[in-house]
This record gives C-alpha cells, structure tokens and sequence, in this order.
C-alpha cells in the first residue's frame, strides 16, 4: 500500500504540539478532499485558535474568521459562491461557547457547509482553561480543583442539541489510533459527499488529544480520551449515517 | 529493500507510531532532530506496509512506498 | 434616466444596494432600520440573491465577512445597540482588507435608547468604532435620494480600497417617504478580484484571507497610512451653502443640515450672514471646505446629540482658531426659528456684545 501526505499538506513547519489531533486533521481533510477530485475547488474557514495553523500548511484558499463565528463566515461564503465546497474548520470553545448562538441555527437553518469541530475538552490555544466540554472532576487551569458540573454544567454534547434538526450528517470520531482515525476519515468523506449534493449542515466533530494542556505524554492523552473522554463523547453517526 | 520513507526532521517525538506499529518495526532511536525531539527508527525488516504509522502520524513523517 | 418613484428612505437604500451589484444581505431586525431587512428579504429573491435573516448581529456582519472573502458585494443594516453589536465584524473586515457596506439607522441614546432619529453615533462611526487601530469611510446621507446614490457609491469605495464604508443614515431618513430616482442597475462579477477566495490549482498561490499584517509584515503601517491619507485626499465630500461671506456657518449632516438649510433662508432674509457647511463624509471629515469660509466668526453644529461630537472634527479643521458652538437636542430635531435665533444671539456675542 502505498501512502503518502496529500501534495494539500505538505509543509516544512508544522505549528501544532506534539501527539495533537490537528495535524491527523488536517491530514483526513486534504485527503479526502484529493480523492473526491474536490481539492481544487475546496474553500475553508478556520478560527482564531490552534485550528488556525492550518492557514500555514494547507494549500486551500483559507479564510480566518474571529472567534466563534467560523461557521457563519462559511455560510455566507457558500451563499455567494455555491459551486465550491465551503468547510469550517474550529474548536470546541468557538463551536459551543462563543458561537453556540451560530452552531444552533446552523443546524435549525440547515444550512449547506461542512463543520470539522475539534473537540479537546479544553481551551488549547489560551492555555487549557475550562470548556462546555471540560468533563466532570476534570482539572483546567481555570478549574484547578477539577470540574464541578453541579455549577459549570455536563459536557456539552452536540447530538444532543441537534437531536431535533433535520440536518443532513451527523457524526463523531477520534483522531488516535488508526482504526478511529480510519473511520474519521469515512465519516468526514460522507460529509463531503452529502455536502456536495446539497444535504445541507455535515457535521463531523473530531475527538483529539491535547496532550500540552492535558499534562499528559502522548500516549496518556491517548488513553484519556478513549478511555474517558468517549464516556461522554460516544463516537458515531447520529444523522445521515448508513444505519439509516 | 526501503519500505518506509521517513522525514525525522518533522518528528515531535509523540511515540503514537511506536504503539500502533503491529510489528513493532519502529522505535525511538538516539536522534534528537533540530526541533528537539527524539526521533523514531523504521526497522524496514520488519515493516509490512500496512500504513498505521502513516494514519495516527500528526506530522506526516512516514511515506509508505 | 429612470423615473421618480416615492420611496419610503430605507427601502430606497435596499434597492440602491441592488442595483449597485449586492448580492448578499445579512440582518437582524431592530427599529428603525427593519424595513431594509423587509425588504430585501423579498426582492433580494427576485434579483437572484441571497438573503438571510441571522441569529444575531454578530452572525449577520460575520456572514458579510465570508461573502466579502469570497468577492461578493456584501451589506448589513442595523441600528444603535445592534450596530454595536457589528464592531466585530466592522474590525475584522478592516484588519482583513475586505470590502463590506455597513449601514446604521441611527436612533437616540446609549444602551437602548429609543428608537427616534438621533446622531448619537458620530464618534462610534468615525472614530473606529471596535478595537485596534482602525477608520472606515462613513457617508451620511440627508434625503431618500441621497440614501439611494450614496449606497450606489458606497460599494464602489469600499471596492476601490478594500475597505468596509458605512453608512450613517437615521430614523428619519429612514423612515421618510419622498420622491426618488433609482440608479440603475449595475452587474458585479465575484471572480474579478485575485485576493477573493474561489479554490485554485495545488500549483497556484494559495489566496489567505487573514489579518494583513501577517502577511505583510513591517509594510504594514505604511501600507494603511497611505490608505487612509488617500480617503482623506480623494474622498472628502460636502455641500455648502452661502458660506464665502457668512460670519457664522452651521456645521450639519443628515436630518439637521435640512432644519439649518431652511435656518440659513430664513437667516438671510433677515439679513443676517449665516451659511452651511454639510458634510456629506464624516470621515474622511471635508476640512477642505472650511478653507471657503473667509469672513467666518464662529461655527455652530447642530447634531442631535449631547456631548457635541462633531465639534471635536470643526475645531481640527479650522485648527482650534474659530469659536464652535454647538445646538441640538437628542429628543428632537431642531426648530428653525430657535435657531435663526441662536445665529442671531452668536453672530452679535462674536461683533463683541453679550457673549451667548
């Protein structure tokens, strides 16, 4: 089998921690991208945060929106330019803090870009500080003595808010181990392909390890995501997935 | 016979390959790039091309050829 | 030439937009801006564009980000709270070179407020109103007419300097209804610009919509120094009325500079030397036309707010020589015999009697 990084990708420096899920990321999305003969048409957006040291290394047009409003910036690019595919690159802080007032009528409008949100649990770029995600007794530079869900709330799960929307793919994958990474990569390139039949919102939220702000080596973060973190987080297609 | 391109120079040291590698063809050696890290080591004897470095790799350091 | 149509003021600004090639709308509803969005959200249709009615301003202006990127003529509308709201997109689309038409009903008041005209937001809109280093031109039209050809011009300026303009119109020309000719319609091809985002070839050199100064680098603060200095060569615009001989000149824009044209008839037949300066861009702010203002003794805004805003813009024109008063009240336009009055009480405290 021969395998190599997507010519999309290729790059000298990349920015990202070592054991990040972002770089795994990235990777799945110019591939796939490459696959679909979509590369040369393919726009993103990415936020302010890790998310946005894809600008360096992909070779896509990239548009970086502000915090939080990721997704709408891709929604009004997709609307003036229709026969591109339009994704929307950002974290979990952006996507369900900051922008939950976009994530939500995104999905009740349903309307027509790929979402990748990269959920670490954490903050990454300001330094790990507490998210909607953080899980329970979980410890963050803003939440020292560990998450008390009692005051801050569970960890927000997004197919629990689009339980009601018809939007046309939902789905959650990991980015540690090759047969997660493995199935990432088929949900993400269903994301593309409804997209690219007008279904509407594709929505692939991407479990990665952030073994920096976790404190955590690598291969521990590994395990706290697998083992913990899909506690939460069940990995699957909710929306638009072949059980159907 | 080369089966495993590498590009060390990209590697964070992260281990994810070591543990995912089903024939435990790679390993850290005692290279330590330019960015700091200490690097992997393909074994090409024992790699089978079966492509799992290259997946759960977050710096595109391994070519499969 | 195109008929004359009656018009209500907001409605003839979204047709304006139109016709000027926008094909993109974002909004929120908030008085007494709304009968833009209302509009548009019908005709925007019949012109084959997009229109979205957002979840707030925020999502509103940072859609107009993304179909800016993408090399759309792209508008939102708001008022007071909402335009607020829209700083972050208002900064965001300068730090990223992008070209977007904003445009604020002007009402009365901070925080809520209330929903009547009011000039309130003179130094929100001229000043930069969000954060970092940063001015937008901003036109301030004062009749429906002026409504309809400054957003026809609007979105070519913000084209010309890839640059946000906005618009400082207000309840009242807003909401009025007069005669209008509509400008005619005019096509804009989103592929015309090299920076826009539109996908290319893995061989091409990859478009980056990003805040310039990473790319840029130190060529930066010369970069938008001479972008601005050039708005301020090319870009200043004004009307003036009997000012070469008037020893006292009111200073108005909008709704106000219509009450001061008919102070400044009445003035004159009173014999009394009174003139007009309106400025048509508030920023870049017209100094050139205070150079024609000769005989002037003193000048006099009347903008309907408290804190006399623009009186900080005619005190730099005239260098800080001329007294400047200001007239005006946030809760109603002003009247124009109270302020043949005030002329009258100003011009005789300035030839040394009482001060006023």
């Amino acid at each position: 089998m021969k395998l190599k990084a997507p010519e999309r990708v290729t790059f000298n420096k990349s920015g990202f921690c070592p054991g990040c899920g972002h770089g795994v990321a990235g990777r799945l999305i110019a591939e796939v991208a490459e696959e679909m003969g979509l590369a040369d048409k393919l726009i993103t957006t990415v936020d302010v945060a890790c998310g946005s040291l894809h600008l360096e290394d992909w070779h896509f047009d990239t548009v970086m929106a502000a915090h939080g409003r990721t997704l709408v910036t891709a929604i009004g690019l997709k609307k003036v330019r229709k026969d591109n595919p339009v994704l929307a690159y950002y974290g979990d802080g952006a996507g369900y803090a900051i922008g939950m007032a976009e994530t939500i009528h995104a999905g009740l409008r349903n309307d027509n870009v790929i979402a990748i949100v990269v959920n670490n649990a954490i903050y990454g770029m300001t330094g790990g500080q507490m998210a909607p995600t953080t899980l329970p007794g979980q410890k963050t530079t803003s939440s020292p003595y560990g998450k008390d869900a009692a005051r801050f709330g569970k960890p927000f799960r997004i197919e629990d808010a689009y339980s009601g929307f018809d939007i046309g793919y939902l789905a959650r994958g990991a980015l540690v181990g090759a047969a997660n990474i493995n199935r990432a990569k088929k949900m993400i390139r269903k994301a593309f392909e409804k997209h690219m039949n007008n279904q509407g919102l594709c929505y692939v939220e991407l479990l990665s390890p952030c073994p920096t702000n976790w404190n955590l080596a690598p291969l521990k973060a590994k395990d706290f995501l697998l083992d913990e973190m899909t506690k939460h987080f069940p990995l699957g297609e909710f929306k638009g997935g072949d059980a159907k | 016979m080369e089966k495993n391109r590498t590009d060390v120079t990209r590697c964070k040291g992260c281990g994810y390959c070591v543990a995912e590698c089903p024939k435990q063809a790679i390993s850290f050696g005692d290279h330590m790039n330019a960015k700091g890290y200490l690097t992997i080591v393909v074994d090409q004897e024992k790699c089978i091309r079966c492509g799992s470095c290259y997946r759960v790799c977050p710096d595109y350091v391994f070519e499969i050829l | 030439m195109s008929e004359r149509v009656l018009m209500k003021g907001n409605e003839a600004l979204a047709e304006a937009a139109l016709r000027a090639g926008c094909r993109f709308f974002a909004g929120y509803p908030i008085t007494p801006q709304t009968e833009i969005l209302e509009y548009l959200s019908w005709r925007m249709d019949e012109v084959g564009g997009s229109y979205t009615q957002a979840e707030s301003e925020l999502a509103a202006v940072n859609m107009v980000f993304g179909a800016a990127s993408g090399g759309a003529r792209a508008l939102t509308t708001s008022s007071g709270p909402g335009f607020s709201l829209k700083q972050e997109g208002i900064s965001y689309l300068c730090a990223s070179d992008l070209p977007a038409v904003i445009v604020n009903v002007m009402r009365i008041g901070s925080g809520l407020g209330d929903i009547a005209q009011g000039q309130g937001d003179y130094w929100q809109m001229t000043r930069g109103g969000g954060h970092g280093d940063y001015r937008t031109i901003v036109l301030a039209p004062n009749s429906v007419q002026e409504n309809a050809d400054l957003t026809y011009l609007a979105f070519d300026l913000a084209e010309k300097y890839r640059h946000p303009v906005l618009m400082a119109s207000d309840a009242a020309i807003g909401q009025m209804i007069e005669a209008v000719e509509l400008p005619e319609f005019k096509e804009h091809d989103i592929d015309k610009f090299d920076w826009s985002v539109k996908g290319g070839k893995v061989t091409e050199k990859y478009r980056k919509i990003q805040n310039i100064f990473y790319s840029m680098g130190p060529a930066y603060e010369d970069f938008l120094r001479e972008k601005y200095a050039k708005m301020e060569a090319e870009e200043q615009r004004w009307e003036s009325t009997a000012v070469e001989d008037a020893e006292l000149v009111f200073v108005a824009f909008g709704i106000s500079s219509r009450v001061c044209e008919e102070a400044v008839e009445g003035a004159r037949a009173k014999g009394l030397k009174v003139g007009l300066i309106r400025p048509i861009t508030l920023y870049p702010f017209p100094v050139k036309a205070f150079e024609e203002a000769k005989k002037v003794k003193a000048f006099m805004t009347n903008e309907m707010n408290l804190l006399a805003q623009m009186t900080d813009d005619v005190r730099l024109a005239t260098g800080c020589k001329i007294p400047v008063y200001h007239s005006g009240s946030i809760f109603s336009i002003s009247d124009t015999q109270e302020l043949i009055a005030r002329a009258e009480e100003v011009i005789r405290a300035a030839k040394g009697g009482d001060r006023t």
